[in-house]
């Protein structure tokens, strides 16, 4: 049995400490806003936020959140980054089919909460690891720059 | 027009038929099988557009419009939603004519059923394309029902109200009344048809049109509110991974399941039947692990001892098969166009030059792998699925399970990304067989990337070769083409080798130039995989081949390649397209939809002049122009590039110009333009899919690699080019691919002198 909490609430998995965090919150818990990609950490879609921390949950078993917070996209309203992320992407209309911005959102609230005003370069290197098929780079860099200067004036 | 034959009836063994006859729809899956159907083609009038589209058009309000009593508004969106948008832009158009306040306006899905909402193959760029008019007609005459209502209450002439903003309105009087109470007398008012549906004047047009950022499904998307294939959840459902042969081909001979089966989570491990080639949209076959989570069906899958049988595709291998194209163009083929003395024009001529040009084959590999849920229950089979065909997918489940179509329903989920790929439905059938073996229990079916890696259909694998003469005064006086690429026939019946109609039409017959002396042809290969259709087709090493050719061509006469091209393209004309060979035009009415010259010169003035061609550019960097019309569309690239010293690409700036006829919304044309031109870089820069034993040599993205942020161009500018005169309307998904790969090529050209004719670029440049 592993305890976590997931966007505030106490959760116990009575799962094999291996599985990934993915698979438990999608399967066992039922939260299906968390995306499977690649399962190998190679695209981003599963990003969900450990401690803090961006993680690829495809690739973190459950034994590593054992005890901790975990946020996942279902909670990231709650954070005022995450909302003005949010309010970004759909200012500059950013998502296309959709199925990777969940973890695009995670990625660039993680990116704005450790760099508040990043530069296309910083944004290009932190972003790297989130893969979106349709192609949206452009929109994700003008809004991340977006929630940026609106963060700011708040 | 209902479905006419199955393909039971597909029996399409030699290639005597007539292509006029074949090509009847529009070379994508149900279509395709019908047009094979082609005695009963020739009975009838042929038809264009969406009326030539198996189950046609709908523009009955009472099928796509509902408003409810609360003044809400539902309307019904019956083409998939990959990412083009299609939910928010045709639901604005019936809300336009409606009337209607898009902030009271729902977006609900059709599921499958071809008969009620008429065709739903949402692929070949058309869903905008054949279905604005049918939408605006059914908003409209929504409006006239709502009006008739209103009236009647008023007991006035109809004449005397109008609907506007959500209410109708009687000036007169100064009454007026909100649609919500309108609601249930409308829906009591016949339904007008023909010439009693008014539509409203442009002018008065509130959403088509106009520059917006609307996406319905947006907040949705990117707060995980949003449903994709496996985003269905049941009590006790069961989730399964399918363990598919490594070649295409090949089936289970043996297997072992008692490892499989102890692990914890693991219900039951079953054996798929595949189907041999021609497999249509069937099942690979294989074992399916089937167990209480996706993790552990991963697990079990793992433990399986799988004995696959020997297959005649064991041999493929993407070096030799290679060299058997190249070689195959390098010998006359299939003639598909001839026009003037090509062999004479090159005996005479004073200069000649030929390429080849290479593309392998590459994977769709959309961020959603493919996934599906199927419920049996009470005999009734109901799945949801990211499908770009519901319709198709529902009777091929229909006929695999055996159930009558009415007890089986297909629910259109959102596609986290379809490229193509999601129109085949073997994944749903996948889930439908084994959702036999559990009554009760919801199953889904989870591929995995490796999974999708290997199994899909893939874009075909091509050697193109282009050789063209001049005379004394540079002027081209010969052009001669031969396409080598294994047909997506391959995949509906036996023994095919040569391209089809809806394959050659996409940039090779049609190709415009003002040359005298032209051939086209198709020389034979045979299919080892299932080749498929990825965004825009056989467009893209089309495109590839013939607009570096173009550049080539240029840079040996030492001339502008804008200049080169325009002069290559000729006077300002209107060409039908059969005159050129391709009676396909995709699937558009030839006298409606003529290549036009015009367009195709304006495209390329519009590119050229915003991105500041033939501007003095720093060492190293360099411009490259690319220009190509697919999908009724036509659109030109430019692309600013940098090659660092060891190599390292930076793509500067992209700059495109479209002219798709009218622009229903702007800011969506944009986005799949944007979207367009990072795909094409992708498939450019490291796209590549190859086969060893039969078996495909990537797996995951570290190593078939897409496009990551920092490839994205520092910039894109995509400029929207007025007709400027009354024309069709265009496709936007696909058309923005095939001109970006060859634009960046040719500005790596601009940049370094090196010449790329192999896709992908990968490591050439170091």
């Amino acid at each position: 049995m592993h305890s976590i909490t997931l966007n505030g609430q106490a959760y116990e998995l009575d799962v094999p400490g291996e599985m990934p965090l993915l698979w438990a919150i999608r399967d066992i818990l039922g939260f299906t806003g968390t995306k499977f990609g690649c399962g190998i950490s190679q695209c981003g879609a599963c990003t969900m936020h450990l401690e803090g921390m961006p993680i690829r949950s495809c690739s973190t078993p459950v034994s590593a959140a054992a005890g901790k917070n975990v946020t996942t996209i279902e909670g990231i309203d709650d954070d005022p980054v995450g909302r003005q992320v949010q309010q970004a992407w759909m200012d500059v209309g950013v998502a296309q089919c959709g199925y990777c911005q969940c973890g695009q959102v995670m990625s660039a609230t993680a990116l704005l909460q450790r760099i508040p005003s990043p530069d296309d370069e910083d944004i290009d290197g932190f972003m790297s690891g989130n893969i979106c098929r349709c192609g949206t780079y452009n929109r994700i860099r003008t809004a991340i720059h977006q929630a940026a200067a609106k963060i700011e004036e708040e | 027009m209902s479905m006419k034959s199955s393909y039971r009836n597909f029996n399409l063994t030699n290639q005597t038929l007539d292509r006029r006859d074949f090509i009847k729809g529009v070379g994508a899956t149900g279509a395709l099988i019908l047009a094979a159907n082609w005695t009963w083609a020739q009975e009838e009038e042929r038809k264009y557009g969406g009326e030539g589209m198996p189950g046609g058009t709908v523009e009955d309000p009472k099928v796509f419009v509902r408003i409810n009593q609360d003044g809400t508004v539902a309307i019904t969106c019956a083409r998939s939603e990959m990412g083009q948008g299609i939910r928010t832009s045709l639901a604005l158009v019936v809300a336009d004519e409606l009337e209607a306040d898009w902030d009271y306006c729902r977006v609900e899905q059709a599921f499958g059923d071809q008969d009620l909402y008429g065709n739903q193959d949402t692929d070949g760029s058309r869903s905008m394309r054949h279905w604005f008019m049918p939408m605006r007609r059914c908003g409209a005459a929504a409006r006239a029902m709502l009006e008739q209502a209103a009236a009647g209450q008023w007991k006035v002439a109809a004449s005397e109200v109008r609907a506007s903003r959500h209410k109708v309105v009687h000036q007169k009087s100064g009454r007026e009344i909100g649609y919500g109470e309108l609601a249930e007398s409308a829906a009591k008012t016949p339904v007008p048809s023909g010439e009693a549906i008014k539509l409203k004047s442009p002018e008065d047009f509130r959403y088509i049109g106009r520059e917006q950022t609307l996406n319905i499904d947006g907040m949705d998307m990117i707060s995980g509110r949003a449903t994709y294939g496996a985003d269905l959840r049941f009590d006790d459902m069961l989730f399964a991974v399918v363990a598919r042969p490594p070649v295409f081909g090949s089936v289970t001979e043996s297997f072992d399941s008692s490892e499989a089966l102890k692990v914890s989570g693991v219900k039951k491990v079953i054996e798929i039947e595949g189907k041999k080639a021609p497999s249509e949209f069937h099942p690979l076959g294989g074992i399916a692990v089937v167990a209480t989570n996706t993790w552990a069906a991963i697990k079990g899958r793992e433990a399986l001892k799988i004995q696959w049988s020997a297959s005649e595709n064991d041999g493929y291998d993407s070096m030799s098969y290679r060299k058997a194209m190249e070689k195959a163009a390098e010998n006359p083929g299939k003639r598909i166009r001839d026009v003037g003395d090509v062999d004479q024009a090159f005996a005479q001529a004073e200069s000649k030059f030929s390429a080849t040009y290479y593309m392998p084959h590459i994977a769709h590999a959309p961020m959603e792998p493919p996934a599906a849920t199927a419920l049996l229950k009470d005999g009734f089979l109901e799945i949801w699925a990211p499908s770009q065909a519901p319709q198709v997918t529902r009777q091929r489940v229909a006929e695999r399970v055996g159930l009558p179509l009415e007890k089986t329903r297909v629910n259109v989920t959102l596609l986290g990304g379809g490229f193509g790929r999601k129109s085949k439905p073997d994944f749903v059938i996948e889930a439908a067989e084994l959702a036999q073996q559990f009554p009760g229990r919801a199953v889904q079916v989870q591929w995995t990337r490796e999974d999708d890696i290997h199994h899909d259909y893939l874009h075909t694998v091509s050697a193109e070769r282009l050789e063209a003469s001049f005379d004394a005064d540079g002027n081209a006086t010969g052009w001669l083409h031969r396409s080598v690429a294994p047909t997506i026939l391959g995949i509906f019946a036996p023994d095919q080798m040569h391209q089809a109609g809806f394959e050659l039409g996409m940039g090779f017959n049609n190709a415009p130039f003002d040359i005298p002396n032209m051939r086209m042809e198709n020389p034979g290969i045979p299919v080892h995989v299932r080749v498929g259709w990825f965004r825009s087709v056989s467009n893209i090493p089309r495109a590839f081949a013939v607009q570096s050719f173009i550049s080539e061509l240029a840079d040996k006469a030492g001339e502008d390649h804008k200049e080169f091209y325009l002069k290559l393209l000729g006077n300002n004309r209107q060409i039908d397209p059969r005159d050129m060979t391709d009676d396909w035009n995709h699937g558009e009415n030839p006298v409606l939809y003529p290549v036009d010259i015009g367009r195709l010169r304006n495209v390329v003035d519009r590119t050229t002049r915003e991105a500041g061609w033939g501007k003095m550019l720093p060492k190293g960097r360099g411009m490259g122009l690319a220009v190509h019309y697919s999908f009724v569309t036509y659109v030109a690239a430019v692309l600013e590039v940098e090659v660092l010293d060891g190599g390292t690409l930076i793509i500067h700036n992209a700059t495109m110009a479209v002219d798709c006829g009218p622009q229903i919304n702007p800011d969506r044309i944009r986005s799949q333009m944007e979207g367009s031109c990072v795909m094409g870089i992708g498939l450019a820069t490291t796209g590549e899919i190859s086969f060893a034993g039969g078996k495909a040599q990537q797996s995951n993205f570290h190593d078939y690699q897409v496009p990551r942020i920092p490839l994205a161009p520092k910039k894109i500018a995509i400029h929207l080019v007025d007709p400027g005169k009354e024309v069709e309307l265009g496709g936007i998904g696909e058309p923005g691919v095939p001109p970006v790969a060859p634009a960046l090529c040719n500005a790596i050209f601009a940049a370094t002198g090196k010449r790329i004719r192999q896709l992908p670029i990968r490591d050439q440049l170091a």
